[in-house]
């Protein structure tokens, strides 16, 4: 864990609601895909928890949706201006546990951490496929980024707009692997609990105090005893979890 | 150089500087981000006698300037709190230990006091009343001057060392609560809790908290903060930690000026990690600036 500041280097809109920000600052706390940063923003108490989508040694890619005050501050930062950062935050995903064929899927604003984790099970020759679940084709983003990694994309709408019609579990069926990685909405989190056939490891939500395992805000129950979403978390195993 | 030694019931303190229950957990955890042997004492997280998970989630709101916790009161239980916690943070630290203590009746104040005072890690026992007492409807300890009284009394007479009752806000007259503390024997006073507040989603139309209300915290209670240690300080001759929304150094000098001893930094550390140790680093230059050549000339300073 780390507190630096960071220059925006682009701030770019994906689709209606969705940005990249690539920041430049010192990423040595990150650790493992699944981790998140917590941003500090004029005006606002609490800090922004938002997951790391991709880094790179003295870069930072982010992936965020606006849904409220603090994510639309954030979606009118430009080029050259500074945000203070918490990093290495989390415990993020083990990626010993994959198998040879993982299967990742990324509902939403919850389809970020997988594009890490995507390039580091590759960098381990590992042969992961990736479902992204959206509500319609106009909400998508970075499916061509996953797509230049060289891995199977399987995308999903809702409406049916673009992709499979459904949501993430219609298009699990059709793909064989080894292992599950997933992050997004509670509710898919569920569904894709109840559909896998393998066992996984599943990245969850909550508010929080602090985003450092101070305050106690974020706690959950596990089959493993009580669990911080921030610090035990977000990424839990799916023989733990208790809905 | 500028004295920044404190003295709390003949517990001294390298600087009046500590972290609030609740908000540095057992203490440990924040030695990862600095050497926290530079904190005048700690105050750590509130125990109970039985193990609690606490409150379903969301458990936090942000408001203007501030949050709102409805944790409530996770805590391993004062047991494992002694055989485990404690000793792990004596392994990093050592200087002062608050031991702040919550009980939903009045034989779990007097049990877990009696505990955390043989405890050979703990310093100073700081009682919080500001939980519901399970047999008297539900109605906070803290809010009703002769449940205050009663368990000052029935603490004091368990502990040798010094008793601080912490305050909630939450009352018409804080000065009648800090009295009844007196009156009972209490060695000072912490104050303030957090304020009852909530906040509303607006498109659930539900409260955001699991809870319903919680906690108000941070730079929007300062002033309420301020105001309640002033008070406290004319009417009763006990030695105050203060607290509330504290988060700089001219904070610090501000709460000593109304009466404070000693202050706590609560909220701050959740939002910035090095508040507290921002905050002494600042000190000395604050108060030469001042012309401060010691701290203990502020307290009360201002009346
Ligand atoms: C570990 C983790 C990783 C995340 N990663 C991403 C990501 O990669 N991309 C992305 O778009 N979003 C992500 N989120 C969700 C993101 O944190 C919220 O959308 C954001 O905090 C909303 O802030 P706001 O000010 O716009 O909304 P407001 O509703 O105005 O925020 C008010 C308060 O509620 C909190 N809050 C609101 N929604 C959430 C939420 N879903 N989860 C946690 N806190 C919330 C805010 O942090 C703030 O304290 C992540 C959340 C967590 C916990
Ligand atoms: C997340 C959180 C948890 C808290 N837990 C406790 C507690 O266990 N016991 C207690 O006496 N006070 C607790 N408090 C209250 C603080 O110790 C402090 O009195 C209050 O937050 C006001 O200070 P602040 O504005 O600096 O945060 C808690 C506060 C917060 C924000
Ligand atoms: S958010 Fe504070 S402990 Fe997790």
């Amino acid at each position: 864990m780390k507190q630096g500041f960071f220059t925006i280097t682009d701030n770019t809109r994906l689709a209606p609601n969705t940005y990249r920000m690539v920041l430049a600052g010192d990423t040595s706390a990150i650790t493992a895909p699944g981790q998140f940063v917590n941003i500090a923003l004029t005006g606002k108490f609490l800090r922004r928890p938002i997951s790391v989508c991709d880094w790179e040694e003295g870069t930072l890619t982010i992936l965020y949706k606006v849904v409220g005050k603090g994510t639309a501050q954030m979606s009118e930062m430009v080029s050259g201006q500074t945000l203070d950062l918490l990093t290495g935050l989390g415990n993020g995903y083990d990626l010993d546990k994959a198998g040879d064929r993982p299967l990742l899927i990324g509902g939403g604003a919850g389809a970020p951490p997988m594009y890490a984790l995507a390039k580091h099970l590759l960098a381990r020759g590992k042969h992961p496929s990736v479902i992204l679940g959206f509500n319609t084709a106009a909400e998508r983003f970075y499916q061509a980024e996953f797509a230049a990694l060289g891995l199977p994309v399987t995308v999903t709408t809702v409406d049916g707009s673009a992709g499979t019609k459904g949501f993430v579990t219609d298009a699990m069926p059709a793909i064989d692997y080894t292992y599950i990685y997933t992050c997004g909405p509670g509710p898919m989190l569920k569904a894709v609990y109840d559909s896998s056939v393998t066992s996984g490891q599943f990245s969850f939500e909550e508010r929080m105090g602090c985003g450092f395992g101070a305050c106690m805000g974020c706690t959950c129950q596990t089959k493993y005893g009580n669990k911080r979403i921030c610090r035990e978390g977000p990424v839990l195993e799916k023989e733990e979890i208790l809905w | 150089m500028v004295k920044t030694a404190v003295t709390l019931s003949g517990i001294r303190l390298d600087n009046p500087v500590i972290p609030a229950s609740g908000t540095f957990g057992f203490g440990y955890e924040f030695a990862q981000w600095y050497d926290i042997n530079c904190l005048g004492a700690i105050s750590v997280k509130g125990t109970t006698r039985e193990p609690r998970f606490g409150n379903p989630a969301p458990r936090i709101a942000e408001t203007e300037g501030g949050m709102l916790n409805a944790v409530g009161l996770q805590n391993p239980g004062i047991d494992q709190v002694l055989a485990e916690e404690l000793p792990r943070l004596r392994e990093l630290y050592t200087k002062p230990i608050i031991h702040n203590i919550s009980g939903f009746s009045m034989d779990e104040y007097v049990e877990c006091c009696a505990k955390a005072d043989a405890s050979p890690h703990t310093d100073l026992i700081e009682v919080n009343v500001s939980c519901p007492n399970v047999h008297h409807g539900g109605m906070s300890f803290g809010t009703d001057p002769n449940m205050v009284y009663d368990v000052t009394r029935a603490v004091k007479a368990v502990c040798k060392k010094p008793v601080y009752l912490k305050l909630s806000p939450n009352v018409t007259d804080i000065v009648s609560i800090a009295k009844a503390c007196a009156e009972g024997g209490a060695d000072g006073l912490s104050l303030i809790n957090t304020l009852m507040g909530m906040r509303i989603d607006l498109k659930r139309r539900a409260p955001i908290l699991a809870n319903t209300t919680g906690g108000l915290s941070g730079p929007a209670v300062f002033p309420v903060a301020l105001r309640m240690v002033w008070q406290v300080y004319e009417a009763v001759d006990l030695p105050i930690i203060g607290m509330g929304g504290v988060s700089s150094a001219e904070d610090v000098v501000e709460m000593m000026l109304a009466g404070a001893t000693a202050v706590q930094v609560g909220a701050a550390n959740l939002t910035d990690p090095m508040a507290c140790k921002t905050i002494i680093d600042d000190l000395p230059g604050v108060l030469e600036r001042l012309g401060v050549q010691d701290i203990n000339e502020l307290i009360g300073g201002a009346h």
